[in-house]
């Protein structure tokens, strides 16, 4: 069963900034007096704008800097003395996700976005405007009812993506075979939309499908816990049992212990873990009989490594 | 060669309403087992199998194939072609046997990976 915060997840990589951004931006000008910043913010209700020259953006000043300029006396100044320089922006065609992590990293109310290709500031994303887009789409599948009782205070929080990191979890419903591989496709699709190079996210997708497989076919459910970092991306399975006795011997190519049903829909070749194994760079398997298993999957981000090489 | 060309010369039956079918198809891989297609198959392969179950779209999906042909008069299961409409998967089928259709596409030029 897809879980209300999967469905949140999934929406974050999908949609992109330009689909949410506010397009009508206020902005400022440079040579503008702190005196018209005030006024501005005032009249438009909001905390924040980009400060643009000709079009270009050079900069970003908010309340805090209205309120710390007040506070220190109020003496009347260009924006740019005031604002702060030190951009940090997104890109229209970059997934809500990326967003969510900028705001985790840096902390600022707002950020600009730009159009790639030209540099143009084009919108403005704040966190509300996050919350907004994906609660929209999420009315679109579920009913009032349901949005109502979503805590979009608590957004944020769900989402684990602190500074490099990004977080999923995934639960695997076991003999559920008409969503099987549903884990292992999202994640596919995500990977691509952060950018991952094509060749580790086939390797990702190949080790990833295997191991949800193997929590399908043999146990009564577990979980997938997918996270991202700068250098690596690691897949920790969980299930809850039966446990795997002999791990050496599971390992070989060639060993199933699967029914004939399930070898009739294609599986129980006895290459899930081999498979797993040519393509991790990490693979980890801890099991207790009875208890349930724990299976690690590491695959480095570098440049060139030994897997890729041999893969 | 293009995947449309592949279907109207082996006389395939496209069973999903896809609008990719003009990606280049760059080999192909024959087999029922699904961990030897997740181990074996390539980018861009057609593949020709005799399972019908929704997972070959997951699998197709992963492996990024061009298509899927399903051999000896296999139908789709209902749910397998909702999913490849969704993913944008092609299937086929064919009356023909794995041996005598893979003959085919050899001799259309599409080889192994
Ligand atoms: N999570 C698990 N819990 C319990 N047993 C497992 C688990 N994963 C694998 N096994 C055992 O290890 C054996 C080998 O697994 P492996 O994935 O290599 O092959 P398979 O699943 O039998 O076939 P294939 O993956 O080719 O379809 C399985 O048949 C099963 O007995
Ligand atoms: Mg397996």
């Amino acid at each position: 069963m897809e879980t209300k915060f999967d469905k949140t997840v999934e929406i974050l990589f999908e949609l992109k900034l330009s689909d949410v951004m506010r397009r009508d931006i206020i902005t400022i000008g440079p040579k503008d007096k702190m005196s018209v910043l005030q006024r501005t913010l005032q009249k438009h209700r909001i905390s924040g704008v980009p400060v643009v020259n000709d079009g270009t953006l050079v900069g970003i000043i908010s309340i805090e800097d209205l309120i710390k300029w007040l506070s220190d006396g109020g003496r009347d100044c260009s924006i740019e003395d005031i604002m702060s320089k030190n951009l940090q922006c997104l890109y229209a065609d970059q997934p809500l996700m990326h967003a969510v992590k900028k705001f985790d990293q840096f902390g600022f109310g707002r950020f600009p976005v730009l159009e790639r290709e030209s540099g143009k500031l084009v919108g403005i994303i704040t966190r509300g405007v996050i919350i907004n887009g994906t609660l929209n789409r999420l009315a679109m599948e579920y009913q009032d009812e349901e949005i109502r009782q979503y805590r979009a205070s608590h957004f944020f929080g769900d989402i684990t993506a602190d500074q490099k990191n990004v977080s999923l979890k995934f639960k695997i419903a076991g003999k559920d075979f008409d969503n099987a591989g549903k884990a292992s496709t999202t994640m596919k699709k995500n990977l691509k939309r952060l950018g991952i190079r094509p060749d580790i996210i086939q390797r990702v997708a190949i080790a990833s499908y295997e191991a949800e497989m193997n929590v399908v076919i043999y146990t009564g459910g577990g979980s997938m816990l997918y996270n991202i970092t700068e250098d690596k991306i690691s897949i920790k399975v969980t299930d809850n049992g039966p446990g795997i006795d002999d791990i050496e011997k599971a390992m070989q190519p060639g060993f199933t212990t699967s029914e004939s049903w399930v070898k009739e829909l294609g599986f129980g070749a006895g290459m899930g873990l081999p498979n797993i194994k040519k393509c991790a760079d990490k693979m980890d398997m801890q099991s207790k009989v009875g208890v349930g298993t724990t299976l690690k999957i590491e695959i480095f981000i570098g440049e060139d490594d030994e897997a890729a090489r041999n893969y | 060669m293009k995947l449309q060309e592949i279907i109207k010369q082996c006389g395939f039956e496209l069973k999903t309403q896809n609008e990719n079918l003009n990606r280049d198809v760059t080999g192909g891989y024959s087999s029922d087992l699904l961990s030897d297609v997740m181990a074996n198959a390539k980018d861009g392969n057609i593949w020709t199998t005799l399972q019908t179950h929704s997972n070959i779209v997951a699998v197709a999906v992963l492996k990024n194939l061009a298509g899927i042909i399903l051999v000896n008069n296999r139908v789709p299961e209902e749910g397998t072609l909702a999913k490849a409409n969704e993913e944008n998967i092609p299937i086929m089928t064919t009356k023909l046997s794995t041996f005598e259709i893979v003959g085919k596409l050899y001799e259309l030029g599409i080889k192994g990976n």
